[in-house]
């Protein structure tokens, strides 16, 4: 095990053995991820009925998500009492009941176990004594909560309630994009080479945008010269950040001589990728959303999703892409947010690069457990403000990790 | 054409058109489509479930050009190459201008330090433009629904 010091610079510090503890990991497993967190299942359109399920994640952990037959909504370990083997199979569908292929144990769509075969034995032989407690070892069974269309879950019973829990800093800033009943197109998983938390401080830094991205600073969509902000919840757990639809005119990068300021021989032939409509009404162009530990909703131009981060390994990270829209939109909405589907994902022309940079990171750090990041743009605070020229909500997510993990 | 000749120049097409790709002449990709032609990357999952949503989009040379201008001169990603393999291609003649292809493909990935891993495995399903023999539609249906780390060059 690497030794587990936090530098003496506290908040502006965050040590690289983080990313590369094992031991750490499975601690994470059931401090964080199992412990009093609310965690990211899946869409409820992704519900449609009584009876449907899907299956998910929670960290490691493999979740079952059902409707039962009354429309409520359940979400329960993806583990038999029995021997541990997953009891559904499929990723998603409609059942009846969910029955284990290995022995038949057959649970109902809340997770409770409801037959144990020849439990009674045959022919008054065999069978389990009249004491046996298989329900015991019943898969563990989450508490859900549905906010304006997406589905969360917790192992808890301390953590409170999902808007107490999200906090009013950002909760406005969710419901602001979940206004209506939302609509699939779609799903794919980007495999990122990388601890889960770069993933997390990737999205959360506000000051990579618009110098990693060429694309967000040369088209002059994310610029840190626009308008936007900052919103961090008040433990530093969850952050908002947006930037307005009005187009920079600055010239602060090409002064600054950033790589991302790009050529201007550079243009596209076809802007229409970029083209937005203002949907909401409030003239933002970008909002991307986290909250601890591992949810993202971002709003590019017309582009939405959910991103769901499931670890996998100390070094290797899931990110489970949902794109949506409205269940409302018209076909020329559709087709825009099909295009936009360019911006975003594994080819995205923004989002490839996130990991690609943090992959960097995971590879970068590895002689260096006795080393730290530096993450002190906008000082050692966290909190909300209207400057993205600061990595106060990537403090937030340390300040949040420490306090779970007990640093 | 008749069927011997059309299943050779289709099968041409499809080697000439990993070829470029796989000898990084990215800028001759739009080249292999009609002016208006469409390239759609998706997944098989997706499209089981009746999901419009692409990984890749493009509508026309235009976007392509704007695809591979952007992969040149602003995004970023570890310098790779693939190595694409080919395989049952079967050719169905529509009419006078138009043929239907299906063929299963699998991409390799090589990255700089030499890393080799399958990187994608699936079917292209083309709708070819003729006499001029240019892909007027090609969905790249992948058979996973999962990627590794990005997708920058074209399958």
């Amino acid at each position: 095990m690497l030794e587990r010091t936090w530098p003496a610079e506290g908040a502006t510090r965050v040590p690289y053995w983080v990313y590369q503890d094992e031991d750490l990991y499975r601690e994470e497993q059931s401090k964080i991820w199992r412990g009093d967190t609310w965690n990211y299942l899946c869409l409820e359109a992704e519900l449609p009925g009584p009876k449907s399920f899907v299956t998910t994640f929670v960290g490691d952990m493999p979740v079952v998500v059902t409707r039962d037959p009354h429309g409520k909504l359940n979400a329960w370990e993806n583990r038999c009492a029995h021997r541990g083997a997953l009891v559904c199979m499929q990723p998603r569908g409609t059942a009846e009941r969910f029955s284990c292929i290995y022995h038949n144990w057959t649970y109902d769509h809340a997770g409770n176990l409801t037959n144990v075969a020849f439990r009674n034995g045959i022919g008054g032989k065999g069978g389990m004594p009249a004491d046996a407690d298989p329900e015991s070892q019943s898969p563990k069974q989450l508490n859900v909560s549905s906010l304006n269309g997406v589905v969360f879950g917790t192992l808890s019973k301390n953590v409170p309630d999902l808007e107490t829990y999200v906090g009013p800093e950002v909760l406005p800033r969710l419901k602001r994009v979940l206004k209506k009943p939302l609509k699939v197109l779609g799903a794919y998983t980007q495999v990122l080479p990388n601890n889960w938390k770069l993933y997390m401080d990737n999205t959360k830094d506000t000051y990579h945008a618009s110098l990693l991205h060429l694309f967000f600073t040369r088209f002059r969509i994310n610029r840190l010269t626009q308008g936007g902000g900052v919103f961090v919840s008040k433990d530093g757990a969850h952050h908002c950040t947006y930037t307005e639809m009005i187009e920079a005119k600055d010239d602060h990068y090409e002064k600054e001589g950033v790589r991302s300021a790009g050529n201007q021989a550079f243009a596209l032939e076809k802007p229409e990728v970029l083209h937005q409509v203002d949907e909401f009404g409030d003239r933002v162009s970008i909002q991307i959303l986290t909250l601890f530990p591992g949810f993202v909703l971002h709003q590019i131009r017309n582009s939405l999703a959910a991103r769901q981060v499931v670890p996998k390994s100390v070094d290797r990270t899931e990110l489970h892409w949902t794109l949506f829209g409205f269940a409302d939109d018209d076909e020329e909405m559709t087709r825009r947010r099909l295009l936009q589907a360019n911006l975003v994902g594994p080819a995205g022309f923004i989002s490839m690069e996130d990991g690609a940079a943090t992959g960097f990171v995971q590879r970068g750090v590895a002689g260096s457990p006795d080393r730290a990041s530096v993450i002190e743009m906008g000082g050692a605070s966290v909190g909300s403000g209207d400057s993205r020229l600061t990595e106060t909500a990537v403090r937030g997510l340390w300040k949040t990790w420490r306090r779970y993990m007990n640093v | 054409m008749d069927v011997v000749e059309l299943q050779l120049a289709v099968e041409r097409l499809h080697a000439r058109y990993a070829h470029a790709i796989d000898a990084d002449k990215l800028e001759d990709w739009p080249g292999f489509f009609t002016e208006n032609g469409r390239y759609r990357v998706a997944t098989a999952e997706n499209e089981e479930r009746g999901l419009p949503l692409p990984v890749l989009y493009c509508e026309g040379r235009g976007m392509m050009r704007d695809r591979i201008q952007s992969l040149r001169h602003a995004n970023i990603y570890e310098p790779q190459r693939y190595r694409h393999v080919v395989s049952s291609v079967l050719v169905e003649k529509i009419d006078l201008k138009l043929a239907r292809s299906s063929a299963n493909f699998m991409v390799i990935r090589i990255m700089q330090d030499g890393a080799t891993m399958v990187f994608a495995s699936g079917r292209y399903l083309d709708r070819i433009a003729l006499p001029e023999l240019k892909y007027d539609e090609r969905v790249v249906i992948c058979d996973s629904r999962r990627f590794d780390t990005l997708l920058a060059i074209p399958l």
